[in-house]
């Protein structure tokens, strides 16, 4: 029963066959849309503004398209401009407030104030605000400190934003995949896998084979829920990501709100599993000389703050590693435009194919590396330690 | 505030928060529910089976592996005894063969030997009669030569004398 | 302008873990080669590694994005 082999090995085939299947969508049209928006804004600014606004300017837009949105945007600007109006949800000082984003996109500089269900709210840069009593000398209600975040209030924004709405996608999509496959599970009981149950059958295996067993020993069932869901959910999601239309293209994983959830997560699932070793460990580190423990608690506090390193890790991990990867992309093709020579593309476009397609390794490695750390923490909290051991 | 002066990129947003978690939440409790759970247990349940079968599999060729060679060595040994069978049959062979032979040779022997007996007799009778013809034929031939050499009497009253002489000088 | 420094002390970060990095990934190829047997365990073992010793330059991704 013990497959021998590396998983990279294991999975090769497939993943280069969908790295394959995705480079030309991933390429083309990530570049199209991309080239398009930058050139938007280029065309805008080389009219009027130095160099130095323009390089802002692409970063600029890097960094709109790996933030999240009220809409879902797919190309042009102002009046050409394609895209999904989403609905806005805002938890103010008198109640719920909805309206749908496209209600109040106009205008972005927080320079006119609107009012819903007698809530008085500015819209500034995509987001909204309580404004302030009296509009500042720049024209807007929004005042904003040196690094230009504004510091006005805000309510709280539940809205169903584009990575809300990915979110939605994705979990959708897990629940038709998985409950599909449990179906044929039991459809054909002591029969070989067909179909979608064959191809995702290695993987789930290679949770319980290579995560779980190995971190988490003999009581590893009570945690594959968790960390089975853990890993389609970061790897569909990475996945997602990188397709650049309609259904992916939302950096969810790269957006720190949702790593920090499955982190925090991971910490209350290590916390509250954890056994009396595992807090002995932390308090009373056994193995260690008993001046770093008193009068100065030096071993414990390091430990104490290791409980929660471990987890930020976990969420700073996944998400500069996928936010990198867009990053990477996006520059890659912005080179164009910033050189201003299409001939740029002949060096941009083969390189932000083979970033693209390192990135759907990296997908899976990220989610691979967010489970299996899970699974180490968790295994951590549970282990049985004997008096002798100790590291 | 620092966290407010935060880039928007590593500040977390709490809509998308509060949204993921409840999503997360809802996914983790029906996958939970509908999926991972009977998805593990057939698949440990077809592990269990392939096991089994394998297993069974084993014992199977085990049996199968005692069973040839209990065909074997009863095949050894059925050929062992035809061998002897067969040895002992040529053994007779050779010895009724034998035995025919010399019993054959022997007859032979006797019968030639009897031939011999009774040509030597036979020889002797017809040499026996072939002398009593010869004696008879000599008697005749002698009785005849004397009856024509005492024709004349002259020669007969020589003859008697000439025995009488040497009767004389006896 | 505190943004490049940043920049440039993220970029040193990144040095300091490219190097872990790549010894991490030179000494498991060494204990694969000379164990082929165990080579999935060391696998394993060797991104758990890489991944500790990646978050320190994240560290330093982020904390270059926090300074701008």
């Amino acid at each position: 029963m013990n497959n021998k082999r590396p998983f990279i090995e294991k999975f090769f085939t497939p993943i280069v066959l969908f790295t394959l299947f995705l480079m030309f969508a991933a390429g083309n049209i990530q570049a199209q849309d991309t080239v398009k928006a930058v050139k938007d804004v280029t065309a805008d600014s080389l009219k009027t503004e130095t160099k130095a606004e323009k390089d802002e300017d692409i970063s600029a837009v890097i960094l709109h398209h790996i933030a999240d949105s009220h809409e879902w945007h797919f190309w042009g600007e102002g009046k050409d401009k394609v895209a999904i109006p989403l609905p806005v949800i805002l938890y103010t000082k008198s109640g719920f407030v909805t309206f749908l984003s496209s209600k109040h996109e106009e205008d972005e500089k927080g320079a006119e104030i609107f009012t819903e269900k007698g809530e008085s709210l500015v819209n500034y840069e995509g987001k909204y605000y309580y404004p302030a009593a009296a509009k500042y000398e720049n024209g807007t209600y929004v005042k904003v400190d040196e690094n230009q975040v504004p510091v006005n209030e805000k309510p709280l924004d539940l809205s169903i934003t584009k990575n809300v709405l990915a979110l939605f996608i994705s979990v959708a999509l897990l629940m038709i995949i998985f409950l599909g496959i449990a179906r044929s599970y039991k459809k054909n009981v002591g029969k070989a896998p067909k179909g979608m149950q064959s191809a995702l059958e290695p993987f789930i295996l290679f949770v319980r084979d290579d995560i779980a067993i190995p971190q988490l020993g003999h009581k590893y069932a009570k945690f594959m829920p968790y960390l089975l869901t853990v890993f389609f959910f970061i790897w569909i999601n990475n996945l997602l990501g990188l397709v650049p239309i309609f259904p992916g293209g939302a950096n969810l994983t790269g957006n720190i709100a949702l790593t920090a959830m499955l982190a925090l997560t991971t910490f209350i699932i290590t916390t509250v599993n954890g056994n009396k070793s595992y807090w002995g460990h932390i308090f009373n580190t056994p193995g260690v000389p008993w001046w770093l423990k008193f009068p100065v608690p030096l071993m414990p506090v390091v430990e104490f703050i290791g409980i929660f390193t471990k987890p930020i890790a976990l969420m700073i991990r996944l998400f500069a590693n996928i936010t990198a990867g867009h990053i990477l992309v996006l520059s890659l093709i912005a080179l164009i435009v910033i050189l201003k020579s299409v001939y740029a593309s002949a060096f941009a476009i083969p390189f932000a194919l083979f970033i693209s397609a390192i990135e759907l390794l990296v997908g899976f490695l990220q989610a691979f590396i967010f489970t299996i750390l899970s699974a180490l923490f968790i295994g951590m909290a549970i282990e049985e330690h004997h008096a002798d051991e100790h590291h | 505030m620092t966290i407010l002066s935060l880039n928007p990129l590593v500040s977390p947003d709490p809509g998308l928060f509060i949204w993921s978690a409840v999503s997360f939440a809802i996914l983790f409790i029906v996958l939970r529910a509908f999926a991972w759970k009977p998805i593990v247990a057939a698949l440990s349940e077809r592990e269990q089976s392939i096991e089994d079968a394998l297993q069974k599999a084993a014992a199977a060729k085990e049996e199968m592996a005692r069973l040839t060679g209990e065909n074997e060595e009863l095949l050894k040994q059925a050929r062992a005894e035809r061998d002897l069978i067969l040895r002992e049959a040529k053994k007779m062979k050779d010895q009724i063969v034998g035995e025919a032979k010399e019993t054959a040779q022997r007859e032979g022997a006797r019968m030639i030997e009897k031939a011999r007996i009774e040509i030597d007799n036979q020889t002797a009778i017809a040499m026996a009669g072939v002398k009593e013809q010869v004696a008879t034929l000599s008697l005749e031939i002698a009785e005849k030569i004397l009856r024509k050499q005492f024709e004349d009497q002259k020669k007969q009253e020589e003859l008697v004398e000439d025995l009488l002489k040497k009767v004389k000088l006896n | 302008m505190t943004g490049s420094i940043a920049g440039i002390g993220a970029g040193l970060a990144a040095i300091g873990a490219g190097i872990g990095i790549g010894s991490i990934g030179g000494k498991a190829m060494e204990g694969m080669a000379r164990q082929p047997e165990a080579a999935n365990k060391i696998q394993t073992a060797m991104l758990i590694a890489a991944a500790f010793v990646e978050a320190v330059a994240l560290f330093a991704v982020v904390v270059a994005f926090l300074t701008k």
